[in-house]
């Protein structure tokens, strides 16, 4: 991460500033997601045995997730591709209905809620899209783009308002307000995601879900969007879910940090914390496998195997399979997340004093 | 798109960015396209202000002479001047009757297109959009409309029509029946574009982003989706015209079209079919090389149009 050091101070040292209380705005209990593989119903017909069955299958995109994401912080979850941080920040989203659990905004439970009863959060809870090339309308101009949020939700304003509203967001974010009659495909890669943050901006949230809003751009790009995305933070007391799988980026914007393994929380944490004593064998691997500049002798936990397929689901710890540490019971029990020092991890070999 | 010295954009109109735009290089390149457009403009205008420049007024029968009936066109022996392109059997100026017949073929092509589009679009947006169950049903139906062939369809239609209204009812009616019948029995073909587009656009994060600010399943749509699919529905439709013009034009020729006193090309070719044999063959042969010259720049134009927006030889 280039030249992040301009910033004046980072996230994770904001946290340990004492802070007056914490308060819970989104809470997700138990969230399940599965995905149906089997087609219609006919499809599901086979036979085994000289009997007729119904054959379902699933991907288990998320399997017991439990988060609090606190008033005010940035949630990072990490974890490695199709790990189901995406598919969370979309359930949170309301883009995908979970299978099972519950989502909480603000106290209020929000997953089951209707287009219209959903509208008020739709307000205060926006997100930032991974892909900046297909996240703007291309037959919109930026004026267009900004504008249309704006209207649908604050009716009563005159179109004056309005265009001094998006001036504004279009200011915050670095956007020339002159440019709102061009269209996207005039604009880079960072100019989009600017844009893209700005349209998230215009209704005045208070909790952005960021999937992975920085990993399509150049690294020369990352880190303005990124400081940006921080100081519309602190402008704004914005919280931020942010998905990502830069660990970098994590330890310069993260305030807690959850890591993520096949669809199950493995370990949570602040950031100065899991960064300095990572407790499950996953993070510990994880974190291991950042390359540093004095590693002439590289010391990386190098992990067995594949990680499984989501379909069939190991028994157990999902990481059991690739664990160093594994024994009978990690094959056979699931571990809960448990408190730590610094957060909680869900290991049984951390529970018994093994590691 | 230069940035002026000062500050302030210049901001492109909509006709220089035309002017600017892939669509408008490639015209200015391809000659056939140029000269399609150019015969289908002239064929429209001259279609459409008929009443103005043909020379007399194939609906008033108090202009017509029987005694003037299949006179040869002004270059062969035994024409009349006043003649043009001769007349017909019932003694009507050929050229009139052609160009009030084209107007008659292209107001239905236009109409039943029209009506496909919405249809089309209408039923396509939704199968797209929401799939499931709505989008199995729609196009279950679109599949057995297809397996039925057009013809048969207009077929039957028009002559249940025709058996219930009377000749003279469905005369006052024809264009209209005409448009509907093509219109409805076509339908499909613009629908499973449009389908086909709705899922592609539907997956990118712009549908996302505006289903997280709340909006509607008709403002994503109609708003959103629609829009990004243009291009598709635009070529298709440019071929759907020569098709309906030519469906239009068989029908009338089995003779379930436009009536005779209204005549459409396609019914004028059917009326001199019977002459062809008795040395008048001007009177099909003719109004066949309009409708042959109108359907081919039309497709002609269609191609041109495909190539320009397939987003594998150019991505706009």
């Amino acid at each position: 991460m280039p030249d992040v050091t301009t910033h004046k101070t980072t996230n994770a040292e904001a946290s340990m500033q004492p802070s007056t209380e914490t308060q819970t705005l989104v809470r997700i209990q138990d969230l399940e997601k599965r995905f149906d593989l089997s087609g219609s119903w006919l499809e599901q017909l086979q036979f085994k045995e000289g009997k007729l069955q119904r054959h379902q299958e699933f991907v288990h995109a998320i399997n017991g997730v439990t988060l609090e994401v606190q008033k005010g912080e940035a949630l990072c979850v990490v974890g490695e591709s199709g790990c189901g941080k995406s598919t969370v920040a979309r359930t949170v989203m309301g883009l995908i209905s979970p299978s099972g659990g519950e989502i909480h905004y603000d106290g209020q439970r929000i997953d089951h809620l209707p287009a219209k009863a959903m509208l008020p959060y739709r307000r205060r809870m926006q997100m930032i899209f991974q892909n900046p090339y297909a996240s703007l309308n291309p037959r919109m101009t930026i004026q267009q783009t900004l504008e249309e949020p704006l209207r649908f939700h604050q009716p009563g304003l005159n179109p004056s308002e309005v265009g001094d509203k998006v001036h504004e967001v279009m200011h915050a974010v670095g956007i020339n307000p002159d440019w709102g009659k061009r269209y996207a495909h005039e604009f880079s890669g960072g100019q989009r995601q600017r844009i893209s943050i700005a349209r998230a901006l215009a209704v005045d949230p208070e909790f952005i879900v960021a999937d992975e809003p920085i990993s399509a751009l150049d690294v020369s790009i990352q880190a303005q969007v990124l400081n940006l995305m921080m100081d519309a933070q602190e402008a704004r007391g914005l919280t931020y879910l942010f998905i990502t799988h830069d660990l970098s980026v994590v330890e310069h914007f993260g305030t807690r940090v959850a890591v993520m393994y096949l669809g199950t929380v493995c370990e949570l944490a602040t950031t100065r914390e899991l960064f300095a004593n990572p407790r499950h064998p996953y993070t510990q691997a994880l974190l291991s496998a950042i390359p540093r500049l004095e590693d002439d002798r590289p010391t990386h936990i190098r992990l067995q195997g594949e990680v499984p397929t989501p379909v069939n689901l190991p028994s157990g710890c999902v990481f059991h399979g690739r664990c160093p540490y594994a024994d009978q019971r990690c094959r056979t029990e699931k571990p809960q997340l448990i408190p730590t020092a610094g957060g909680q991890v869900a290991c049984h070999a951390v529970q018994e004093g093994r590691l | 798109m230069t940035p002026s010295t000062t500050t302030t954009q210049v901001v492109p109109t909509r006709w220089q960015r035309f002017r600017a735009s892939y669509l408008f290089y490639s015209f200015k390149r391809d000659r056939v396209a140029q000269i399609s457009l150019l015969i289908f403009v002239a064929l429209v205008l001259a279609a459409f202000s008929a009443p103005l420049i043909a020379p007399t007024d194939p609906y008033d029968l108090a202009q017509i002479d029987i005694l003037n009936s299949e006179l040869p066109p002004v270059w062969m022996e035994g024409s009349d001047p006043a003649f043009l392109l001769g007349t017909d059997a019932q003694g009507r100026d050929l050229l009139s009757t052609i160009l009030y017949g084209a107007r008659v073929s292209l107001l239905i092509g236009f109409g039943a297109v029209m009506l496909q589009g919405l249809l089309g679009i209408l039923f396509g947006l939704l199968a797209g959009y929401y799939g499931g169950r709505i989008d199995a049903v729609l196009m279950r139906i679109a599949d057995i409309q297809l397996s039925f062939s057009t013809l048969m369809v207009a077929i039957v239609v028009g002559a249940i029509f025709k058996a219930t209204f009377g000749n003279l009812m469905f005369g006052e009616v024809a264009v209209l029946i005409l448009i509907l019948i093509i219109g409805i029995a076509e339908w499909p073909q613009i629908a499973r574009t449009v389908r086909a587009s709705v899922l592609a656009e539907k997956s990118k994060e712009y549908v996302d982003a505006s289903r997280v600010m709340g909006f509607g399943s008709a403002r994503i749509m109609f708003r959103h989706i629609l829009p990004n699919t243009l291009s598709p529905i635009f070529v298709i439709a440019t071929v759907q015209i020569a098709n309906a013009i030519i469906s239009e034009a068989a029908l009338s020729f089995l003779g379930l079209g436009m009536p005779e006193t209204q005549p459409s090309l396609g019914s004028l070719i059917k009326s001199g079919f019977d002459y062809i044999q008795s040395g008048s063959w001007w009177i099909t042969l003719v109004p066949g090389l309009v409708l042959v010259v109108l359907v081919l720049v039309v497709n002609l134009l269609g191609d041109w149009l495909r190539d320009v927006m397939n987003p594998r030889l150019y991505k706009g």
